[in-house]
């Protein structure tokens, strides 16, 4: 193997990255030694997702790579040293700790730079960028003893900056030198809405404002000199006022440079120098740099090809864009501007819901050259395709701009789309390209997901690749089989609805109207959480008890020798001394495994079946209630300890924690809930890992939701802001009720959003605007479930009946004699099958 | 090979299964919607803990079922064979009820 030639890699950002995924997934990495050289510390991470660094998202969950994923493609990685020169002729590189490189291809995907203009005093240590992990570390640490933080400069990273200071408890200021905000992607009344709203936020913003200096301050630690005369105070600042590429290799090398800098590149993404190539930020096509990832992601593909030798061209790419700033949606397509000779455009603003819309056609009003979106960015996916596929509009081009109306106005149906209509953009995934995936077997968008990565970049195509994949399954003709078991061919949402609407009390009412059959361990569960949904019953009823996975049915936890655990409920994690005494001497006496739990609660294993009642009596006499460890149902509320002690608390985060769990103790929902209240950003209590997660700001609590650890993990959404206590409450009666009336049998908030369509948006309507009209419903059905809310376990110990079930043999009033126990670090545990035989202590009996 | 009565009929709940202790082994006991008895082994094999008794009953293709609280394998009340391992057998004997007692034939072989 003495044939492969030397390829390297400059640059292990982004671009860098998927050029290195692609290298290996087209085999380069058989005819090449590769080496890639980043001059961060630390491999490729997600740029575009930054800022989540500071919701706390930590720098492994940004990273694209592992250092595993380098050693399995045999791909070399120099990490913390830069590329500093480059020999053409003797085609070798010098790295910046001296070292020089051979290499027989190079590849730069060098990014760029934030670009710092020369304003006195920028230089203050208080003054920040923001591009790097690093960069946000810098700000984090400013950040604790300041009040106040600016960003210079309002366009998209800017605002994404302002956001970020604010999400740090500070009190937040954009400055801007343009007339209005984002002017590079929206024209001035689109600008002057976005300001509006964000002003709405309590972002203050300034435009046509041009600092000249920047001084000491006297309230503040600087002071932001404007031209005109005035002035502004803040503890720190944040300079996002354009990126530059970073081409400064051009220099050494000799490298062409276009006009507005960057290594110059021609369509199959080669340099001046045929034998180095230049891809992502830090490279020039027709003198064009593009500064979003989806363009720099074509040109590694194209400079892969061209690598294997097969054709491919770089031809430019959409620089169309929809994000979500400081919570205001916005989106500018094409030629947003209406640059292009004979443009016109039409308009429209809803002032009193702050939306606004415009787009721009070609000279005979049949084409759409671009748009702008504030405020509401439904039609972005239809407007793009327009755009971007060069598809007739309708007869009036205006009416696409009332919202609500555009399926009157001949709205894009996914039929209309051509095959080659790219769906989604980061990914290069096309609409013929859905079609194979699903002619191939794939049935959802998680199979989707994971055979075509189409909606796994941005996510901003994904209603689109919905709808294409919903039109095309019907086309075909697919009913996707969805039946929870062989018992009813229904899926758990419409069981939902059948007992709700039909007011089945009991699971053989039930099967006998709609089912077949005697039912099994899917269908007897997943109805008799139904109906502890709707009605809120006794789990342990006559009818209901068979229907109980074993867990229910004893309302414990059963462990892996057949023993069981106890976990009573500790809201929040706040419990008294006293309590703490009971469980010490409950565990004490029936000689319990005793464990902290990851939940913040205390769990008491290894009580045999007929030990529970006794132990559980224990426990209610001394004020504990049931945890409901065992149910799908709620299970912990987290709490950090908040304002009532801690520095830092801004709210009483425990009081909340408190609150909710009581209020949605006893909820039996598709799977199990988990909740968590931080009394400030610091987070904690991680809420932003919880099904729903409560952080509390300045002016209320933001409300996350749908988070999730476990196998899978996801962050929680944020979903709304600045609540008062009540209207969060309000809040997340709505959306628990919601997801327990439609998620599927075991589907987590995680899952059950990720399968929603329309997701978060929708979400956010139903609950916050009602747009389905069932609002009140749903708080009805929680108010039910809350008034009728009562300890199982109380109600179990206190009925003899029930208690018949809690005997290890229905023939006799011994314990199991097979149970052995070995001890370890002081306390009992299951003895492992080598252990059974030789040591063993005699279970201990309890009179 | 001698029938054995365990207990009353209700001291099963329709639709469950208790453990009984019968010479020195367990066995789990189901009563069925219909008043149907059944005994098969209690171990789970596949996790080794005494546990059958606990599980969920109800049919699967046309044959009764209890499935296993731990790992959820399937096993036929008609002859303790397991659905998704023909391999594996808890065993079963037969069960009936008589003047309100269910009685099992157990023995050893
Ligand atoms: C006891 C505890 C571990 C510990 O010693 O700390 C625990 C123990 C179990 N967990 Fe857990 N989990 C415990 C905290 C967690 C956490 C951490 C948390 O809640 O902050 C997580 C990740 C957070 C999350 O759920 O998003 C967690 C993710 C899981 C999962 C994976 C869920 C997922 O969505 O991927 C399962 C499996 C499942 O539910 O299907 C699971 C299932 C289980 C089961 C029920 C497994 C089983 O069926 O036997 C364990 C039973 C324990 C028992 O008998 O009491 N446990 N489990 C923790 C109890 C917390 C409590 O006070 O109630
Ligand atoms: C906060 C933020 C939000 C963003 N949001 C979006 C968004 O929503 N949508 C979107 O499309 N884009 C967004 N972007 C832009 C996106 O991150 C970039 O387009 C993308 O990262 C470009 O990838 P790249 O590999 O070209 O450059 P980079 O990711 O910057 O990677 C270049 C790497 O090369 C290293 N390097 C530089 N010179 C050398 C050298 N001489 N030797 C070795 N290593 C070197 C750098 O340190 C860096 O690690 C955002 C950017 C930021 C900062
Ligand atoms: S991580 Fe696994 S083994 Fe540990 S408690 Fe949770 S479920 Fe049990
Ligand atoms: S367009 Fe970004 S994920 Fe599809």
């Amino acid at each position: 193997m003495t044939s492969k030639q030397t390829l390297l890699v400059a640059g292990n950002g982004m671009v860098g990255q998927h050029f290195l995924e692609a290298a290996a997934e087209a085999g380069l990495t058989d005819r090449y030694d590769i080496t890639v050289i980043g001059e961060e510390p630390r491999h490729a991470y997600d740029r575009v997702r930054l800022s989540e660094y500071f919701s706390g998202t930590s720098a492994e969950g940004l990273s694209m790579a592992s250092a595993d994923w380098f050693t399995e493609q045999g791909i070399a990685t120099r990490l913390g040293v830069r590329v500093d020169s480059i020999d053409r002729d003797g085609r070798k590189v010098t790295l910046s700790d001296g070292e020089r490189l051979d290499y027989d291809r190079l590849v730069l995907a060098t990014g760029s730079y934030p670009f710092v203009p020369p304003i006195e005093g920028i230089d203050r240590p208080e003054c920040f960028v923001y591009r790097t992990i690093e960069d946000l570390d810098a700000i984090i640490a400013a950040g604790g003893a300041a009040r106040c933080g600016a960003v210079l400069g309002g366009g998209l990273l800017g605002l994404e900056a302002a956001n970020a200071l604010k999400n740090l408890g500070l009190e937040a200021h954009v400055v801007q030198f343009a007339p209005t905000l984002m002017e590079v992607q929206l024209d001035r009344d689109g600008g002057r809405m976005l300001e509006s709203k964000i002003g709405e936020l309590g972002v203050k913003v300034r435009t046509e404002s041009n600092t000249r200096a920047i001084v000491d301050g006297e309230e503040h630690r600087l002071r932001l000199q404007f031209a005109d005369g005035g002035h502004l105070e803040t503890d720190l600042l944040v300079v996002s006022t354009g990126i530059r590429p970073r081409d400064e290799l051009c220099e050494t090398s000799g490298l062409e440079r276009g006009e507005r800098g960057g290594f110059s590149v021609d369509d199959q993404c080669r340099t001046s120098d045929p034998a180095i190539f230049a891809i992502g930020e830090c490279a020039a096509w027709n003198g064009r740099v593009f500064g979003l990832v989806a363009p720099g992601y074509q040109m590694a593909r194209v400079a892969v090809s061209a690598l294997a030798d097969e054709a491919a061209r770089f031809e430019g790419a959409d620089m169309s864009t929809k994000l979500k700033l400081l919570g205001v949606d916005v989106a500018s397509i094409g030629d947003s501007l209406g640059r292009t000779a004979g443009a016109q455009s039409y308009s429209f603003t809803d002032g009193p819901a702050g939306i606004y819309r415009r787009i721009v056609v070609n000279d005979r009003g049949d084409r759409l050259l671009g748009a702008v979106l504030v405020g509401d960015t439904t039609p972005y996916g239809d407007w793009l395709q327009y755009c971007i596929n060069d598809m007739p509009l309708p007869d009036q081009p205006e009416a696409l701009l009332l919202p609500g109306v555009e399926g009157d106005a001949g709205g894009l149906s996914p039929g209309a789309l051509p095959d080659t209509a790219q769906v989604c953009s980061c990914h290069n995934v096309t609409k013929g390209g859905i079609c194979e995936a699903v002619a191939g077997g794939a049935t959802t968008l998680g199979d989707l997901k994971s055979c075509t990565k189409a909606s796994t970049g941005c996510g901003g195509c994904t209603q689109l690749v919905t709808q294409v994949l919903n039109a095309e399954l019907e086309s075909l003709g697919v009913a996707v089989d969805r039946s929870i078991c062989e018992h009813f061919p229904y899926t758990r949402q419409e069981l939902f609805h059948l007992v709700r609407v039909e007011e089945h009390m009991s699971f053989d009412s039930l099967l006998q109207a709609h089912g077949k059959g005697l039912g099994c361990d899917i269908c007897k569960p997943a109805v008799g959480s139904i109906l502890a949904s709707c009605w809120n019953g006794y789990v342990l009823g006559d009818d209901t008890t068979p229907l109980q996975d074993t867990n229910d049915a004893f309302l414990a936890n059963m462990q892996k020798n057949g023993t069981y655990s106890v976990v009573p409920r500790i809201p929040g994690g706040e419990i008294t001394p006293e309590k703490l005494i009971v469980l010490g001497q409950v565990a004490k006496k029936y000689d319990l495994y005793t464990k902290i739990t990851g939940g913040q609660r205390i769990d008491l294993f290894g009580a045999t079946v007929e030990q529970l009642p006794e132990i559980w009596r224990e426990l209610i006499d001394a004020g504990f209630e049931t945890g409901h460890a065992y149910g799908k149902s709620v299970r912990t509320v987290k709490s950090c300890v908040g304002s009532t002690w801690c520095r830092y608390g801004l709210l009483d985060s425990v009081g909340m924690a408190l609150r909710l769990e009581n209020r949605y103790k006893g909820l039996r929902s598709p799977h199990k809930l988990k909740f968590a209240v931080s009394g400030c950003t610091r987070e904690c209590a991680e809420a932003q890992s919880k099904d729903v997660g409560v952080i509390a700001t300045e002016n209320g609590w933001n409300l996350y939701v749908c988070g999730n650890g476990g196998m899978r993990p996801r962050h929680a959404d944020l979903i709304a802001t600045d609540l008062d206590d009540d209207a969060l409450i309000q809040a997340v009666d709505r959306f628990l009720m919601f997801y327990v009336r439609t998620a599927d049998r075991l589907q987590r908030t995680s899952v059950w959003l990720e399968n929603l369509e329309g997701g978060l948006d929708y979400l956010r309507e139903v609950i916050f605007e009602d747009s389905l009209g069932i609002a009140a419903q749903l708080e009805d059905d929680m108010k039910r479930v809350v008034d009728t809310y009562e300890c199982e376990w109380k109600r179990t110990v206190e009925d003899p009946e029930r208690l018949k079930r809690f005997r290890s043999f229905v023939n006799s009033g011994d314990g199991d004699p097979s149970l052995r126990f070995v001890r370890e670090r002081g306390q009992r545990r299951p003895a492992n099958p080598d252990e059974q035989a030789v040591q063993s202590i005699p279970l201990v009996e309890v009179s | 090979m001698a029938w054995q009565a365990i207990c009353a009929v209700d001291d099963i709940l329709v639709g469950t299964g208790m453990a009984a202790l019968v010479g020195g082994h367990q066995l789990a006991v189901f009563r069925l919607h219909d008043d149907r008895v059944f005994a098969i082994g209690n171990l789970d094999p596949f996790s080794d803990a005494p546990v059958l008794s606990r599980g969920i009953v109800g049919d699967l293709g046309g044959d009764l079922v209890v499935a296993s609280p731990i790992y959820k394998q399937h096993f036929r009340l008609m002859d303790g064979s397991c659905v998704e391992d023909e391999t594996v057998n808890v065993g079963a004997w037969p069960a009936d009820i008589q003047d309100g007692r269910i009685r099992v034939r157990y023995g050893a072989g």
